[in-house]
């Protein structure tokens, strides 16, 4: 279904240097930060530009089928139940340190936000919005979250993504770690428990915050992510590593 | 100059001398010798013996004592282990520069180096080599390689009157070969060793003026060759033979005069070079046993760093971040300027961030480290100590790692992971053994990781995390690096 949703969206493309330059000029007209200042203080988004690239979401997912898959041949998780963005303004990612981002994924945004394994097309209110989950398959091997946005033609900056996937295990996996690289800053669950912070204005890249060693269960586990961006591309990769460092391929993943 | 009977007397003087500084120190206890054999483990200790008989034990190779026990007098032994059983070479000086040069290089067996043991005991010295009192050679400070390619066993002895010659001996008896003839393979030596590594065989030598004290010019030479016979070529390409030779290590650090290599494999990537100084400054000038890192450069050996005291950047080797607290990081205040604008206004340095910036915002507890973009910021800063009788390892101390300013350690935890306590107490799990490895960067060890006895080192699991983990050379993950900005 999502081939023929081929949505475009628009952007002016703008002289590099000017546009840092206005980014700048942007910045510097904030009011003199108190150490680090809290989300609210800053302005509403601002939005992309309109895009001209078309963003078809086939380029980057498809559906998910309601069966099982494995990992891809370097253990990164693709199939994922995605949320639709939330609005959480933020001009600058440089706010996420460790304590803003506790404050923030700390916050109930829905109703059994930190237990719930929706269905395909389940909705959830938030505020005034009434985002709706997907379930995908990344055609990559990082899941491009700007791209989910775009391609839904919601919000792309200011915004916080949730995801969750299940993953089901032949038996116990002792000492393995759970490894995430994300665009911007994310926080981890695994079966309820926080397992990985990736804090700051970051980019992504292949394991670059790896858990402490843990416990996969026989059987299903639930994973759980909260990516959150304010300006600029997000998105994320995942994966497990076993003791000796190689990622883990012998589980598999589901939406149910 | 060989002055080998002036070395004895000063050696025996030395040994009646006591510890006056120990961080200054090359290794602690009495380490006085001169010309010590390369280091031997046996049975969990370590040993080497000196010019004049006699030698040092250590329990962790950092504390020295006499107690060796090596017959025979005479001038710079060399030890080698054969199966089990210990090879000692060593030699009855000509009587130096100005003396006779009829030399004898003798070896002899022992099972064991422990003195006190019921298996101690020299097998009689066997004459493998000998020089007449005129010809071109004194035939003292024997040296010796079993080629790991071949399992064929070497000697190399010699001094500045002519040659370094080179002969073969029967690994099973350490007698010559028969027939072997001695080959010429250096001049301007003394103190030569060999040693091979990956395609090439190394003659290291010892050029400069022997056994003056703090004004003694001794330094380490090296040259290499694909054959274990020669031509031994230095880094211009002058033949050993030529006096050629590339300098491995001279006089620093308030210590003059090092001389007689010693190599010593702890396991792969991590490499000793063991020396002596002919004069620690810091102990009274005397001549003392040395351990430095081994560090191999562009296929060369050169002397790796004694790890100096002080605050650093402790940079990852896998990404180049820095290990930091977990905490938020605190932004400057302004200073942000329009870097597209013309702007004449008098330029102001920015003050650096300070303890008292952001101590307020750290948490109290334990707090966990990761990995970041080094922005000399205070909680990327680790000041690091050496800890006083805590014991060592060989050629070091144990540290402690702290925050600037603080006294908030890096500790091993029981679940094999790394976190900061808010005080040092010299738990075994916050001191660590620091080693600087073949390739220059350095490996972080913990002296115990709470709950096993496994060797774990700090390792990182990803860019941006760290753990521990078992040592891997070939992984950069394993590897770190001080630096000093």
């Amino acid at each position: 279904m999502y081939n023929s949703q081929k949505h475009i969206m628009t952007m002016n493309i703008i002289h590099r240097k000017t546009g840092l330059a206005m980014c700048l000029a942007a910045l510097l007209a904030l009011p003199a930060f108190a150490q680090n200042p809290p989300a609210g203080d800053f302005p509403p988004p601002r939005q992309a530009y309109k895009i001209q690239t078309p963003t078809y979401l086939a380029d980057y997912f498809t559906e998910a089928t309601p069966g099982v898959v494995s990992p891809d041949e370097n253990g990164f998780i693709r199939r994922w139940l995605l949320l639709e963005p939330i609005d959480k303004p933020n001009r600058s990612n440089t706010v996420f340190t460790d304590s803003y981002l506790r404050q923030t994924f700390d916050t109930l945004y829905f109703k059994n936000q930190f237990s719930i394994l929706p269905k395909d097309g389940d909705k959830v209110k938030v505020g005034k919005q009434k985002l709706a989950w997907h379930a995908l398959d990344s055609k990559l091997y990082n899941v491009k979250l700007y791209r989910l946005a775009a391609g839904l033609k919601k919000q792309v900056y200011g915004v916080l993504f949730w995801a969750v996937t299940v993953i089901d295990c032949p038996e116990d996996m002792e000492n393995v770690r759970f490894s995430a690289g994300s665009n911007s800053a994310s926080m981890w669950w695994l079966n309820g428990e926080e397992v990985l912070l990736l804090s700051g204005d970051r980019r992504m890249v292949v394991d670059d915050g790896l858990s402490r060693r843990l416990t996969l269960k026989k059987g299903r586990n639930i994973l759980r992510g909260a990516i959150i961006n304010g300006p600029g591309m997000s998105d994320f990769c995942v994966r497990f590593m076993d003791e000796n460092g190689m990622p883990v391929t012998n589980i598999t993943i589901s939406y149910q | 100059m060989s002055m080998k009977t002036k070395a004895i007397l000063l050696g025996t003087v030395a040994l009646m001398s006591v510890l006056t500084s120990e961080e200054a120190s090359a290794q602690i206890g009495t380490p006085y010798i001169h010309d010590p054999s390369t280091i031997m483990e046996c049975e969990g200790k370590y040993y080497t013996f000196g010019t004049g008989g006699g030698g040092l034990i250590s329990e962790d190779g950092w504390e020295w004592h006499g107690g060796g026990v090596r017959p025979g007098g005479g001038a710079a032994p060399d030890a080698i282990k054969i199966g089990d059983r210990y090879l000692i070479a060593y030699s009855s000086t000509g009587g130096g520069l100005g003396g006779g040069h009829a030399g004898k290089v003798l070896t002899m067996w022992n099972k064991t180096l422990d003195p006190n043991s019921p298996d101690f005991a020299y097998t009689e010295p066997i004459e493998v080599a000998h020089s007449l009192d005129d010809e071109d050679c004194d035939a003292i400070d024997a040296g010796l390689l079993l080629d790991p390619t071949d399992g064929r066993l070497w000697c190399s002895y010699g001094t500045y009157f002519g040659f370094i010659r080179l002969v073969e001996l029967d690994p099973k008896t350490g007698k010559r070969v028969e027939g072997n003839e001695a080959i010429d393979i250096a001049i301007d030596c003394e103190a030569t060793t060999l040693a091979y590594r990956d395609g090439w065989y190394y003659l290291l030598g010892t050029h400069g003026t022997c056994c003056d004290g703090p004004n003694s010019t001794y330094n380490i030479v090296v040259g290499r060759s694909r054959k274990v016979t020669g031509p031994y070529i230095d880094n211009v390409g002058r033949d050993m033979l030529e006096g050629g030779g590339k300098m491995v290590i001279a006089a620093s650090d308030r210590k003059t005069g090092p001389g007689h290599f010693g190599r010593f494999i702890v396991e792969d990537g991590v490499e000793k070079m063991s020396y002596h100084y002919e004069a620690d400054f810091d102990q009274g000038g005397r001549s003392v046993l040395a351990i430095r890192p081994l560090v191999w450069k562009n296929g060369w050996p050169v002397a790796g760093e004694a790890f100096k005291e002080g605050t650093y950047e402790i940079e990852s080797e896998r990404r180049g971040y820095a290990l930091e607290l977990a905490v938020d990081f605190v932004r400057m205040q302004g200073s942000m300027h329009r870097f597209w604008e013309k702007d004449d206004k008098p330029l102001v340095p920015l003050k650096s961030q300070t303890l008292d910036d952001v101590i307020g915002t750290w948490p109290q507890g334990d707090i966990n480290v990761r990995i970041g973009d080094y922005m000399f910021r205070p909680h990327q800063k680790w000041t690091i100590t050496a800890v006083s009788n805590a014991g060592g390892y060989l050629g070091g101390h144990y540290y402690k790692i702290v925050i600037e300013g603080t006294n908030r350690a890096l500790a091993a935890t029981t679940d094999a992971e790394v976190v900061t306590v808010p005080a040092f107490t010299g738990a075994p799990e916050q001191l660590w053994r620091i080693d600087q490895l073949t390739d220059g960067t350095y490996r972080i060890m913990p002296k115990e990781v709470p709950g096993t006895d496994k060797e774990l080192v700090l390792v990182s699991t990803g860019d941006s995390t760290p753990s521990l983990g078992k040592f891997d050379m070939n992984s950069d993950n394993s590897k770190w690096n001080f630096r000093d900005h």
